[in-house]
């Protein structure tokens, strides 16, 4: 583990104690004419270095429960607890600070700023804390140590989404939040971006959630939560996980 | 673009190379903004330099305070006059009027003679030498003359000009060039507009002056300075009482005295138009700023979430992209201020034309430009401001998800007109107008906007048009307007008419007088006219040629509004020569004129009023033209003319001096709004590409040609024009009819008045900008990235 690594993830208490606790978790949209229940009632925990799959079809609500958990959007009812906090009852700048300080996103489209370099997106949020990784540390890890001045238009997609979690954990949050991070890709580039977190998850300890709709990426996770139609249908907890190479789909 | 120094933080980064990639849209703002700065500081620099040239002026030469002419007092009142109360100073002068003869001018000109001390400097009004020698009092022809006079008719110290003195032709011996604060605007009495050529101003030792006009051990004119605490009207009323046995005509406040006045008007309406007229500007770039703004955001949609997500706060994002209005605007208010200044340092040797300062020096304070620079981003960011906050408050889970599909549905116009069976291409064109009024409203408004500045800039031709068309061919509809020293027996006209090439004449009878209304007065000259006069004739500005009423008087709109007057309302009239007499006039109307200040009536009730006979103090006439040069020779000789006015060369004066600036200004103000126009217009194009270049750009993969795409975006563009161009001139009626009202003063009344022409050119210059835009946009469309929209989301 390396000298960087937050030091309370050796803490058998704090390691007991789960990073998230949610419970109860409905959402309700009104998209256009459309009234859509997302979320019917999702009780969730996630345990710290843990590498959680959530996985389930379009439309079954990880994604909503994926911003809920980073403080992007509020549940209708229903709470989510962080270490103490509760971010249901948090305010716009509680939840900024939250993300700003314990939250890593990527996201399906990687979501890089096109006007900025490699670099200069990570650069983007090791700006913002304390104690955070330096860019090029974090591009090397996701092995991208080479093309650090390249604009997102000018790397593939694969670099990009490794980009993206370079940037999503250079601030060394305490958990990387992942919304289909192969979706847009094919199974080779795919690979290399979950080899990446899973480096990540491995070497920094940081606690893991990846949403995606497919079934063969729920072989590396620790644990497999399925969800169908807004609720939680099944848990499944692996003792040996496999490695992202290993991964057939 | 890679390398940028290391102390750059990266949301600046992001900043400066997002507008550098919109470097076209921001540099067309830009513009538009850099146009209302330009303004801004061209004007208010010119209204600083010349106030503060005016207020030196007026306290080194020691301008007076109080004016009065007489007919003539002796004099011992001198000393009276300065014992009243709250005067500090007294000069006492005297002044005439006469006829000059000019080498190389065949018509006559006015000379105004002024006596200046025998020893010593004036003690008020002083004049200022720019070249030459003080007269030699034992050397009774020798004169200072006035510098514009002197510049137009190339004189030089040493140089002669004849004069008719009291009957007698003298030659009188430049020996220097001066200016006075009297005679900063110089215009000869009864004339609307400055003549430098006809009308020079004179000063001569007292003695030879009085000499000459049997004014020895007397005076005609007084001036006063008053002590720090003195009150104006109480002077004013004693030097009337004090004058009146001597024939005084009205003492009159410096704010009256005729240069002073005209150059306050001048100075109010630079200040209101430097005002108003950046405003609309800056109006307007806030306006497409904010259109922009709210587009770039919209694009920028998911890169805000990002930023969001990624734990950067809403104020924080939301600085970010005000920033992006900052810079533009500072850009464009530091470009504004530097070509404002250059343009400012150009108008004021315009200035320099007519209204003469010993120095008039070009001035740009570091205030004016700071509140020029802090005005621009307070406007920028007011603009940036409304769009920013709506963009940054969404969620950023919401933003991350694309916008909901956009609903689209049969157009209101496909529904309602069956028939029409529009084109696979129009029908999208319509569509996509309907589906988003809101944005295709703030399109048009943008255009229209455009449109109105460049109408009310064209305009402005026309409203000049108007005023020389009513004040040189309805107004005055003479030749020449010959003026007596002293008002003479009717006969004289008799005499006029034989004068050489005289076909027709009107006579007049002027008056000076003190219209008093309650507390309010004005000193002014009252004109007595034929009933239905034909050659100098009364023009209401919608009413045209009026008849004067039978009884009572008839006033100027703005002296009625001046003296709170209306038609039915009494006035006390002082008639300030001859027995003085007072009279309660009835104002039988107010006429809605364009100049000056008037007050008319028929020539008997006049006459009636005077107490005297048959008496005229000015003809007018018209001329053979082939008889001109014998007429003016005649005139030149007549000692009972105190001037002649020529239409011709009044006009021609206008058209060269106040019509020259009028264009300067009508070109600047087009050559802007043609900025706004382009810049306008160009947005709203580049915003519609960058909106649509991916459903256009999916067109193309489907198999569209480029001219079918092009027509869509193109057409969308040419569609909301048409709408922008007639609201535009509605707009534009608006910003015309604001501008007259704070235009108009007591010197000018202008009525705005558009050409057909003008509303044509206004559109062909706008249609023409959007062709280039479309133009200019059509070449991005030729270099869609047609692959690249096929793979990247949103």
């Amino acid at each position: 583990m390396p000298a960087s690594a937050p030091a309370t993830l050796h803490d058998p208490i704090v390691r007991a104690m789960p990073v998230f606790t949610a419970r109860a978790l409905t959402k309700v949209y009104q998209v256009g004419e459309v009234r859509i229940e997302a979320l019917r009632g999702v009780d969730f925990d996630l345990a710290p270095g843990e590498l959680v799959v959530l996985l389930g079809p379009s439309g079954s609500g990880k994604s909503t429960l994926l911003n809920i958990l980073g403080g992007l959007d509020l549940p209708t009812t229903g709470e989510v607890i962080y270490a103490d906090q509760n971010l249901t009852t948090a305010t716009e700048a509680a939840l900024t600070e939250y993300r700003r300080f314990h939250v890593g996103f990527v996201f399906q489209f990687y979501n890089l700023i096109p006007s900025l370099t490699a670099r200069e997106n990570v650069a983007l949020v090791t700006e913002l804390v304390d104690r955070p990784m330096p860019p090029e540390d974090a591009l090397a890890l996701v092995g991208l140590g080479h093309r650090l001045n390249h604009f997102p238009a000018q790397l593939s997609g694969g670099e990009q989404q490794r980009v993206a979690i370079a940037r999503a954990i250079a601030k060394q949050p305490s958990v990387l939040l992942c919304d289909e991070p192969t979706g847009a890709l094919d199974i080779t580039t795919g690979v290399v971006v979950l080899e990446a977190l899973e480096r990540v998850n491995r070497e920094l300890g940081t606690a893991t959630v990846v949403i995606t709709h497919n079934a063969a990426i729920a072989g590396m996770a620790d644990r497999v939560v399925r969800l169908a139609d807004g609720r939680v249908v099944g848990i499944e907890t692996h003792a040996h996980k496999a490695g992202a190479r290993d991964l057939q789909w | 673009m890679v390398t940028m120094p290391a102390w750059i933080d990266m949301l600046n980064r992001k900043l400066l190379r997002d507008l550098w990639s919109m470097k076209g849209q921001a540099a067309a703002i830009a513009a538009v903004m850099a146009a209302g700065v330009t303004m801004f500081v061209a004007y208010f620099s010119n209204f600083e330099s010349l106030q503060r040239a005016r207020a030196t002026y007026y306290e080194e030469a020691r301008f007076a305070h109080v004016f009065a002419s007489l007919k003539r007092a002796p004099s011992h009142l001198d000393g009276r006059l300065r014992a009243l109360p709250g005067v500090h100073d007294v000069a006492t002068r005297v002044v005439v009027d006469v006829t000059l003869d000019v080498a190389g001018m065949p018509e006559p000109a006015t000379g105004r003679l002024i006596s200046i001390p025998d020893r010593g400097r004036p003690p008020l009004n002083d004049v200022f030498l720019r070249r030459g020698r003080w007269p030699d009092a034992s050397r009774p022809d020798e004169v200072l003359a006035s510098e514009l006079f002197c510049e137009s008719h190339n004189l030089r110290p040493g140089d002669r000009v004849g004069a008719l003195i009291n009957g007698r032709r003298r030659e009188l011996t430049i020996v220097g060039v001066a200016l006075s604060p009297e005679y900063v605007y110089a215009i000869a009495p009864g004339e609307m507009f400055p003549d430098t050529r006809r009308f020079g101003v004179f000063w001569m030792n007292r003695r030879s002056l009085g000499a000459a006009f049997d004014m020895e051990g007397g005076f005609n004119e007084v001036s006063l300075s008053l002590s720090g605490d003195a009150s104006e009207a109480e002077v004013i009323a004693g030097v009337d009482r004090l004058l009146e046995p001597y024939g005084g005509r009205g003492a009159i406040p410096q704010s009256l005295q005729m240069s002073a006045w005209t150059l306050d008007n001048e100075l109010t309406q630079l200040q209101t138009f430097g005002l108003l007229i950046p405003a609309i500007f800056l109006g307007v770039a806030a306006f497409v700023l904010h259109v922009a703004l709210t587009r770039a955001l919209g694009l920028q949609r998911t890169q805000i979430a990002a930023l969001k997500a990624l734990g950067y706060s809403n104020p924080a994002v939301g600085w970010h992209y005000v920033k992006w209005a900052l810079v533009i605007a500072s850009v464009a208010a530091i470009t504004g201020v530097a070509t404002g200044a250059w343009l400012g340092s150009n108008l004021i040797i315009l200035y320099n034309e007519f209204f003469r300062f010993p120095t008039l020096t070009y001035h740009l304070s570091p205030a004016l430009a700071l509140l020029a620079i802090a005005g621009s981003l307070l406007i920028a960011g007011l603009g940036a401001q409304a769009a920013v906050r709506r963009a940054v408050r969404i969620p950023p889970a919401e933003a991350m998800r694309p916008e909901p599909p956009a609903r689209y549905r049969r157009s209101l116009l496909e529904a309602r007109w069956r028939p029409l069976r529009l084109s696979f291409t129009m029908r999208m064109v319509v569509r996509a107008i309907e589906r988003q009024p809101v944005k295709a409203l703030a399109s048009v408004t943008g255009i229209a906007f455009a449109v109105a500045v460049l109408f009310v800039g064209l305009a402005f031709i026309d409203v000049m048009n108007t005023l020389i068309e009513e004040q040189f061919s309805m107004t005055m509809r003479q030749d020449a307007t010959l003026t007596f020293v002293e008002p003479l027996a009717a006969r004289v006209s008799h005499e006029v008419a034989r004068l050489p090439g005289v076909l027709d004449i009107e006579t007049a009878r002027i008056v000076p007088a003190r219209l008093r209304a309650g507390t309010r007065s004005r000193t002014l000259a009252v004109t007595g006219l034929a009933p239905a006069p034909h050659l100098t004739r009364v023009i209401d500005r919608r009413r045209g040629a009026i008849e004067l009423p039978v009884q009572g008087v008839l006033l100027s709109q703005m002296l009625g509004d001046i003296l709170s007057v209306r038609a039915g309302d009494t006035l006390y009239v002082e008639i300030l020569e001859g027995r003085r007499p007072v009279r309660a006039v009835t104002v039988a109307g107010l006429v809605d004129d364009s100049l000056g200040l008037q007050a008319y009536m028929r020539l008997e009730p006049l006459h009636r009023m005077l107490r005297e006979g048959n008496t005229v103090s000015s003809v007018a006439l018209t001329l053979d033209p082939a008889a001109r040069g014998r007429f003016y020779a005649a005139v030149k000789t007549r000692p009972a003319i105190a001037g002649v006015a020529m239409r011709d060369t009044a006009l021609q004066n206008f058209r060269d001096t106040m019509a020259e600036h009028m264009n300067l200004s009508i070109f600047i103000n087009v050559a802007f709004a043609a900025i706004i126009a382009f810049g306008v217009v160009y947005n709203s194009a580049r915003v519609s590409l960058s909106e649509r270049s991916r459903d256009l750009a999916s067109l193309r993969v489907l198999g569209f040609t480029r001219a079918e795409i092009s027509l869509i975006l193109l057409g969308e563009i040419a569609i909301l024009t048409v709408v922008a161009l007639p609201v535009g001139i509605g707009i534009g009626y608006l910003f015309g009819e604001l501008i007259m009202a704070v235009f108009t003063n007591e010197v000018y009344r202008l009525s705005f008045v558009a050409a057909p022409a003008t509303m044509a050119w206004t559109w062909l210059t706008v249609i023409a900008a959007t062709m280039v835009s479309g133009l200019l946009v059509r070449r991005r469309l030729d270099r869609l990235d047609l692959v690249g929209v096929l793979k990247a989301p949103e």
